[in-house]
């Protein structure tokens, strides 16, 4: 099987799982549920790691996956954060 | 090194599982604070497994980004008001956006050095970064809509469709270009085209369609991330991608069944009347029965009740009321009432808007009830209390069928005993149009600022009456 068909197959299993997973997230949890999913899309810090510190990569393109890292430096951990913030929030009545 | 590929594989599945267990943990809140933290140590093995294992040849730049990103991050978060947490998650869309966008072309850079270009690469960069640029540009308007720095009103001009359409067909001319021969012109041209095509898609959806919009970006955030997970190979991005691709095309799907509209409809925009003011509507509410109320004459029914249901809505957020909301609802079940508030999924302009502020001020969420499960309540309680809320409790999306609301699902507020409404005038609200609750005999409007009306409330009830 090629690389892009192994892909294929594992975003189509991604996709089930995923559908399953959210639909069980309780509405009052639905924010807290977009600030998560927006910390877990900081993963594209892997790609723009892999970009900046490759073999062959520019001076250029090493400033371009700097911005990249940056950026999504952010997004981790300023979702982790704040979802903590809002997640302590939830409290049960004493 | 096979032996690192294989280490680095096991350390991406790890996470993956890590992710999943961490959003599966969110389907109750005792469980929450577990799955996110879940969700961080997955984030922290795949990014070591990478630094460690990927074939990274210099580390400072990558050092560097993350100190400083990571910095701004936890600043930003610590400090930031809820009720600013709309414009901050768009805000972080778009920087997901950008760096799918920076990727794609920093690949493409690097791939191209080593002639490694191919027509699967680059119909997957290509992909990449349409949904990242739109992700981008789009998510930095929406952003901008939140915060008032644009205006909250649907955009439209005439021919805007057509113009997006030419531009989708452009766009997607260039990628063909761009599939044959693997040049910058066509790449960046195609990059330009999606940037504005961003801006375009967003600017006519209407202030409060946001938590569409919201959602929408969060799913095309996720989509971007897969993409760059079929560019790179990278199997951990492709999992995650549609993790998140499905949480906001959910959520989505989920606010547009709760205002009975189509996601296209709301999508292609222009719904929603602009907020002008109109004084005359205040001057014939007198002759057209609406009723005022004064403070004390609502403190007086809701001392007498038994049980009560509070209605948020927008308007709370922005007058930031919960925390007087919190000291009404202590003053109140001293005396023995039974308070619950009511949720309807698109109050406010993020989903689960109004949960997250009610938990700010820490109402327990027992409390707190979605709109399925607490419709059928109001016929047994004694008072509703509507607060900044409209759209959502008007009667005409069930009985007036030409109504632009019509056929959305509203919460039962009109089957109270006794309504109250909470609101600083008679405008209407975001649908343009007049709310029906409002001339029933049962129902009485207290003119002012949610928060200062609810503190005097508050001052009314516990000084005794």
């Amino acid at each position: 099987m090629s690389e892009t068909l192994v892909a294929l197959y594992i975003f189509a299993l991604a996709c089930f799982i995923g559908y399953q997973v959210i639909w069980g997230v309780t509405p009052s949890l639905h924010t807290p549920l977009i600030a998560l999913t927006n910390a877990i899309s900081g993963i594209i810090i892997v790609g723009a790691i892999l970009v900046t510190g490759s073999e062959n990569t520019s001076a250029t393109t090493q400033w371009i996956g700097f911005i990249a890292v940056t950026l999504a430096s952010i997004n981790i951990f300023g979702g982790y954060f704040v979802t903590h913030r809002m997640l302590s929030m939830f409290r049960k009545k004493k | 090194m096979s032996l690192g590929t294989d280490v680095l594989a096991l350390a991406y599945l790890v996470s993956a599982a890590l992710f999943i267990l961490g959003l599966k943990g969110l389907t109750h809140p005792s469980s929450a604070r577990r799955g996110n933290s879940f969700a961080i140590s997955g984030m922290v093995i795949a990014v070591v497994a990478t630094l460690l294992e990927g074939g990274i040849h210099s580390y400072g730049f990558i050092i560097a980004g993350i100190i400083i990103g990571g910095t701004i991050g936890t600043v930003i978060a610590m400090r930031i008001e809820m009720t600013a947490m709309p414009q901050l998650v768009a805000l972080l869309h778009s920087f997901v956006g950008l760096a799918a966008v920076l990727v794609a072309i920093g690949t493409w850079l690097n791939r191209d050095a080593a002639g490694l270009l191919n027509p699967t690469l680059a119909a997957e960069l290509a992909v990449g970064t349409f949904i990242g640029a739109v992700t981008f540009t789009g998510s930095l308007v929406a952003f901008g809509k939140l915060q008032g720095l644009v205006s909250g009103a649907p955009l439209s001009f005439s021919g805007q469709h057509l113009l997006n359409l030419l531009l989708g067909i452009a766009m997607v001319g260039c990628a063909i270009w761009f599939w044959s021969d693997y040049s910058a012109t066509p790449l960046l041209l195609m990059t330009a085209i999606a940037l504005l095509l961003g801006i375009l898609l967003i600017i006519p959806i209407g202030g409060a369609d946001m938590p569409v919009v919201v959602s929408m970006l969060n799913s095309y955030s996720g989509w971007a991330a897969a993409a760059t997970g079929f560019t790179l190979q990278n199997n951990l991005l492709i999992i995650t991608g549609a993790l998140v691709g499905f949480s906001g095309a959910i959520l989505s799907f989920i606010m547009c069944r709760a205002m009975n509209r189509s996601f296209f409809s709301v999508i292609l925009g222009g719904f929603g009347a602009e907020e002008s003011g109109d004084e005359s509507i205040s001057a014939a509410a007198a002759e057209r029965g609406v009723k005022a109320a004064a403070v004390e004459d609502a403190a007086f029914f809701i001392e007498n009740a038994s049980k009560i249901i509070v209605i948020p809505g927008y308007g709370m957020a922005v007058a930031q009321a919960q925390h007087a909301l919190k000291e009404l609802m202590g003053v109140l079940e001293d005396k023995g009432i039974t308070v619950v508030f009511a949720i309807h999924p698109v109050a406010g302009r993020m989903p689960g808007h109004m949960n997250v502020l009610l938990a700010e001020s820490d109402i327990p969420y027992e409390n707190v009830k979605e709109m399925e499960e607490v419709n059928p309540e109001f016929s047994t309680a004694d008072v509703a209390l509507v607060v900044g809320a409209n759209d959502i409790t008007n009667p005409a999306a069930k009985s007036d069928s030409s109504s632009p609301i019509y056929g959305m699902p509203i919460l039962e507020v009109s089957k109270a005993a006794h309504v109250f409404v909470i609101k600083r005038s008679l405008k209407p609200g975001y649908s343009g149009i007049d709310n029906l609750l409002y001339y029933q005999d049962n129902c009485s409007l207290i003119f002012g600022d949610a928060k200062e009306m609810c503190e005097a409330l508050f001052t009314e009830l516990k000084g005794g009456h």
